[in-house]
């Protein structure tokens, strides 16, 4: 399997899983022409975390964030990074 | 998880999954921001899905309170259900007046009986009718509750438009729970801010059956800085409690004494909608106990409750919850009728306030199922800083008007 194919295949798994724990509640405030779906799962797990500490200021992501651990976080980047 | 292992195992997994939920009846019954989004996931999970709701529009209440402020049509409330029918969901607009528990079957109020292999009850809340001594239906036509958005909402509006200068509001709150735990202090500060724009020699007086409210001290900060001496709280220690109303006189009768007002408002005693009772999922709270991963029924086995209906722990009942809890109960009911076991979920509760157009705030809040009840997740959620400067008080509010577009979009559009 090539490279391509095998994140083409790890894409097409995330699109088809049910939503990680936590996940399907984003698009409360991020669905309809908000980007997280197919936004870069690196970047937005980046943001999440520093959503989480604080390093990256914001009203209320920094409160949501800390109720994720990373690789609960992990998970919902790459479940949204897949969405269409 | 059956799903995954069908794509490992099969590669066409997803229609082999469609295929065998499809066979599958759900009926979700209550087309507001819970029932309709459980209707619309489930159906992309490939289960067959009916909504049963009695209206044709569905009006919503996050943002009614600056219908009745001024600030907002209640058009802007209205949301049809042409995009949940032309994504495949069956609406049939009609109510459900009973369930068979046994056998299975939803009978609507036209006479169709609709059988189903799990049923999901978003009814939101019911008006106990008596429940505060004075107030029952046509007290409401005197002094409206606006806790249903839509005539409600525009008689409120028109009776505060219709009150002279210097007149004095009166709203009375009861006790927890009910729909919507911030929504009388929002509603209390944007009439405040219509008085003070319009009629600045008015008064609106909050008469609370409570000593403690959500967001309290982002509303009363707001208060003093925004209504000094236009807005007045009365605790339940102060004597806020009313015991009584007279809508004949607008008077509004507290174990200390009686307030007669000019525009008076009732947010009255709530339990879930009728058709909980009736299905046998109601406690003797009025109120639904669910399993905090299925949300299923704690007293009735293949119906499932969310929304502002359920009991559902430290989640409070507002429409991003119940649309948060649809999500997850369609996700957990897809998997039910697979087979499989639902997985251990997290939601979120995410609730913007306004205390004038340009000053919000929000409280969020992470929750698990702990020892079965859903749980605030220690160390996440809280409420806006009390000290954030006023440019964060504006962008929060932008915030709010944004979440209500994407949300209605969510589940509306």
């Amino acid at each position: 399997m090539t490279g391509r194919a095998g994140i083409a295949l790890v894409m097409i798994l995330a699109a088809a899983a049910p939503a990680p724990p936590g996940a399907s509640s984003c698009s409360g405030c991020h669905g309809a022409g908000a980007p997280i779906a197919g936004h870069d799962a690196k970047e937005m797990t980046e943001s999440l975390i520093a959503y989480r500490s604080g390093a990256r200021p914001s009203t209320v992501m920094g409160r949501i964030a800390k109720g994720f651990s990373e690789p609960e976080l992990d998970a919902i980047a790459a479940w949204w990074a897949a969405r269409k | 998880m059956i799903r995954r292992r069908h794509v490992l195992t099969c590669g066409l997994a997803l229609p082999f999954v469609a295929k065998a939920q499809a066979a599958a009846k759900v009926v979700v019954v209550g087309g507001g921001f819970g029932g309709a989004t459980a209707a619309r996931f489930l159906h992309r999970n490939g289960v067959g899905v009916t909504l049963l709701e009695p209206n044709d529009t569905f009006v919503a209440c996050p943002f009614s309170n600056a219908v009745i402020s001024g600030e907002r049509s209640l058009d802007a409330q209205r949301f049809g259900y042409a995009a949940v029918r032309a994504e495949g969901v069956t609406v049939v607009h009609a109510a459900a007046i009973s369930v068979d528990a046994i056998g299975k079957t939803v009978t609507a109020s036209d006479g169709t009986k609709l059988p189903y292999d799990r049923l999901i009850l978003s009814p939101g809340i019911d008006i106990i009718w008596g429940g505060l001594e004075g107030y029952d239906e046509a007290a409401a036509a005197r002094m409206p509750h606006a806790w249903k958005a839509g005539e409600q909402t525009l008689l409120l509006r028109r009776q505060l438009e219709a009150m002279p200068d210097g007149g004095l509001v009166v709203m009375s709150v009861p006790p927890n729970p009910y729909r919507c735990p911030p929504g009388p202090y929002e509603r209390a500060s944007l009439i405040a801010w219509y008085l003070k724009t319009h009629k600045p020699r008015s008064k609106i007086l909050v008469l609370d059956a409570k000593d403690v409210f959500s967001k309290q001290k982002l509303f009363q900060n707001a208060w003093q800085q925004l209504y000094p001496g236009l807005l007045e709280w009365v605790s339940l220690s102060d004597g806020g409690k009313v015991v009584r109303v007279d809508p004949a006189t607008l008077t509004f009768e507290t174990e200390f004494g009686s307030h007669k007002a000019d525009v008076g408002i009732v947010v009255p005693p709530q339990r879930a909608g009728a058709i909980a009772a009736t299905a046998g999922v109601a406690d003797r709270s009025g109120w639904c106990p669910i399993d905090p991963v299925t949300l299923e029924s704690r007293l009735v086995p293949g119906i499932h409750v969310l929304g502002d209906a359920a009991i559902a722990g430290a989640m409070p009942k507002s429409a991003f919850a119940a649309n948060a809890q649809a999500k997850v109960c369609a996700d957990a009911v897809s998997a039910l009728l697979s087979g499989d076991k639902p997985q251990d979920p997290r939601l979120i509760n995410t609730c913007y306030s306004v205390a004038a157009p340009d000053y919000g705030f929000s409280v969020a809040g992470v929750y698990r199922p702990v020892n079965g009840v859903l749980t605030d997740i220690e160390g996440a959620g809280g409420i806006s800083p009390l000290d954030a400067p006023d440019t964060q008080r504006v962008q929060e509010a932008r915030y709010g008007d944004r979440w209500f577009q994407t949300i209605t979009a969510e589940v509306f559009g």
